[in-house]
């Protein structure tokens, strides 16, 4: 059953399979476990990275090729639930009519970008991607009778996922059943679900076919695969599971602008979450965006701290500052390509092997 | 190569290019003002990417962290300007030269001596692999921009053109900016040192050899890795000198202006060809002339337009408008 579930892809060592058991335990239980707004703001955000970030993998670590269009599609589906919610009011129409178009747009994109760059050779696929991904965003901002410009839009989402709503009056073990409750249950589950797809792809045929171009582009071909096809489609799927994770991001916010699903700072984001997480791994994904949101959210006061505790030298001070730490992130980012290009998912799983 | 054999279509593209846009327009002194802008932001842009092109046909490495050097050159610019106030504020185009010239050369010698550390820490460990390039060159982007935001800080810094450099002459009705005079004169200047340079010298022959046979020119005994380390922190420099006059030509700087900047770059590296100087000298032409035809005309579609422009080339030259053969 496990084996099925999980597309016979086990974690292959021990410290790699506890830490997930607990990361799937903490996301799982996070209402009951830790009290307050702000633990399940950041819970939902590590749901919506795990999605979004294992997606970019898909594409960067088991096909080889570097987007930078990513959070165009991230931000395609925040822009498709938001813009149908508020055209066509809250409802669970509204919401399927804008994942469908945002699925539909993304998928010609993603289409017209790879047949016109992946066909000449992967480094002009990353060049493009990034000028595609700039232009968008110009646009989302200009359009402001659609998109909402600069101030993006906010939305009331179903009666059944809104705040406001009681399942019932008596709080069960100690949480109230309101609709944020709800939402997050509903971003968790499908969080899972859409992980499991994406372990089966990289471990069906398919996939196996994607990381043989990853390791040899001309050796693939010469066996008979059609190089061009294979991967565009993987920058599709990879596309479209995007797109679904943005939508998530708009559900659980119930806002979308530019800056919350365009921005290249979450582009940025990704990359580190990836390569940290571990490359050509769905787990690193999963690890990475736990480890990064909650570093983001908990650690940066930690590094106001050390800043506070250096203000006599100055210049050492504002490298500590919190708004530096993605200078911090940026060394680590770069280590990491040089000594361990698997990330902290193939590190586990080498000392696994040899112990 | 012959001058028969000359691809000289890629040449009448920018030519063209104005002429079609001249009814759009109508007035015709408009049009000599906004072609004027357009030829002096593509002479900055050419600026910028000659660099980066001559390094991607040498050593097949793309650096995404381009943009720091602009970055890096703008910024100590406001710091060399900034500190020769009397030059700056006087009407005197002469003593505005003698602020503004060694705030490029500066911004030149901090850009390189930066390049010289990036080429050795950050690209020389992954030649060859271009995926991790293109992640490490990333990551050295971010570095660098955090680095000059702890600088600098991370606020837009104004950028005032010195007094004599400011205001309009005027050819007929056509209104031109000075300071446009003055950064298409340079980028010629840069041009026509980089042709000579590269057409006329030992060393250009021995990378334009490199850019068509890396291999044949090692084994003649030359040592092409001296020759891309030089490369390199020369386009760096070029980087920065660039970085100084689209900082000008802003006249504000901010600390992401490389990656934005970086953009536009990409766009022309495309157009022309990854690894061509003419061909970027024509993209960067294209996308400046572009961008101020547009900006009058439809100004909401200003980055659209010129990325229309790149998929309207990439459908007539795959490769871009000059391919290197390989």
């Amino acid at each position: 059953m496990l084996n099925r579930l999980i597309s016979n892809d086990y974690p292959r060592s021990r410290v790699l399979a506890v830490l997930l058991v607990a990361i799937l335990l903490a996301l799982a239980f996070t209402p009951f476990i830790v009290p307050g707004v702000k633990a399940l703001n950041v819970a939902a955000k590590i749901l919506v990275f795990i999605v979004l970030v294992a997606s970019f993998d898909l594409l960067l670590g088991y096909t080889g090729i570097v987007s930078f269009a990513h959070t165009m599609f991230f931000g395609i589906g925040a822009y498709g639930i938001a813009i149908a919610s508020t055209r066509m009011g809250p409802g669970w129409s509204a919401i399927l009519a804008g994942l469908a178009v945002a699925l539909a747009l993304s998928f010609v994109l993603a289409l017209a970008v790879g047949l016109f760059s992946l066909r000449v050779r992967a480094i002009f696929f990353s060049m493009i991607t990034l000028a595609v991904a700039a232009a968008f965003q110009t646009l989302a901002s200009q359009l402001s009778e659609i998109t909402g410009g600069e101030d993006g839009l906010t939305f009331k989402m179903p009666e059944l996922l809104s705040p406001g709503f009681q399942l019932s009056e008596s709080p069960f073990l100690g949480v109230s059943l309101d609709g944020r409750l709800i939402s997050y249950y509903l971003l968790f589950f499908t969080t899972l679900v859409l992980l499991l797809a994406m372990l089966r792809i990289v471990n069906s045929p398919f996939g196996r076919v994607l990381q043989a171009i990853r390791e040899n582009e001309f050796r693939a071909e010469a066996i008979g695969y059609r190089v061009v096809l294979y991967r565009t489609t993987s920058s599709i799927l990879s596309a479209l599971f995007a797109t679904v994770a943005g939508a998530m991001l708009a559900i659980w916010l119930r806002y979308n602008g530019p800056d919350t699903s365009l921005s290249f700072e979450i582009m940025l984001d990704v990359l580190l979450i990836v390569v940290i997480g571990g490359m050509g791994t769905i787990y690193g994904a999963a690890i990475g965006s736990g480890v990064f949101v909650v570093a983001q959210s908990y650690l940066q006061d930690l590094l106001g701290l050390g800043s506070d505790a250096t203000s006599g030298l100055p210049w050492l001070s504002a490298l500590l500052s919190p708004d530096r730490w993605l200078l911090w992130l940026g060394l680590l980012f770069v280590l990491s390509v040089y000594y361990f290009p698997t990330g902290v998912v193939g590190r586990l799983r080498a000392m696994g092997a040899r112990g | 190569m012959n001058k028969i054999d000359f691809d000289w279509k890629p040449l009448a593209l920018v030519p063209v290019l104005a002429l079609l846009v001249l009814p759009f327009i109508g007035s015709g002194s408009t049009w000599v003002t906004l072609t004027v802008a357009g030829l002096a932001m593509g002479m900055i842009i050419f600026i910028i990417a000659s660099g980066l092109t001559l390094v991607f046909g040498l050593m097949d490495v793309l650096n995404f962290g381009h943009g720091v050097f602009i970055a890096l050159g703008a910024f100590v610019a406001t710091s060399v300007l900034g500190a020769m106030g009397d030059y700056t504020a006087s009407a005197s185009l002469w003593r505005n030269m003698m602020a503004v010239l060694p705030a490029m050369v500066v911004a030149m010698l901090v850009a390189g001596a930066v390049g010289v550390a990036f080429e050795r820490f950050i690209v020389r460990p992954v030649y060859g692999n271009h995926l991790k390039q293109i992640l490490i060159t990333m990551g050295g982007m971010i570095i660098g921009e955090e680095l000059i935001k702890v600088i600098w800080g991370p606020l837009q810094i104004p950028l005032p053109l010195p007094e004599g450099m400011r205001g309009s002459i005027f050819l007929g009705d056509a209104g031109v900016e000075k300071y446009r005079v003055i950064a298409v004169v340079v980028g010629l200047l840069v041009f026509g040192i980089l042709l000579w340079v590269l057409t006329r010298t030992k060393i250009g022959l021995l990378i334009r050899a490199g850019v068509q046979d890396r291999e044949m020119v090692e084994s003649l005994g030359y040592r092409i890795k001296v020759l891309f380390v030089g490369v390199f922190v020369v386009g760096s420099a070029l980087a920065g000198l660039g970085g100084v006059m689209w900082g000008l030509y802003q006249q504000s700087v901010i600390p992401q202006m490389g990656a934005q900047v970086n953009i536009l770059i990409f766009i022309v590296l495309i157009i022309g060809g990854l690894g061509s100087t003419t061909g970027a000298l024509i993209g960067a032409l294209l996308v400046g002339l572009m961008a101020n035809y547009t900006g009058f005309l439809v100004p909401k579609a200003a980055l659209f337009s010129n990325i229309a422009l790149m998929m309207a080339i990439l459908l007539w030259r795959p490769q871009g408008v000059y391919a290197l053969s390989r």
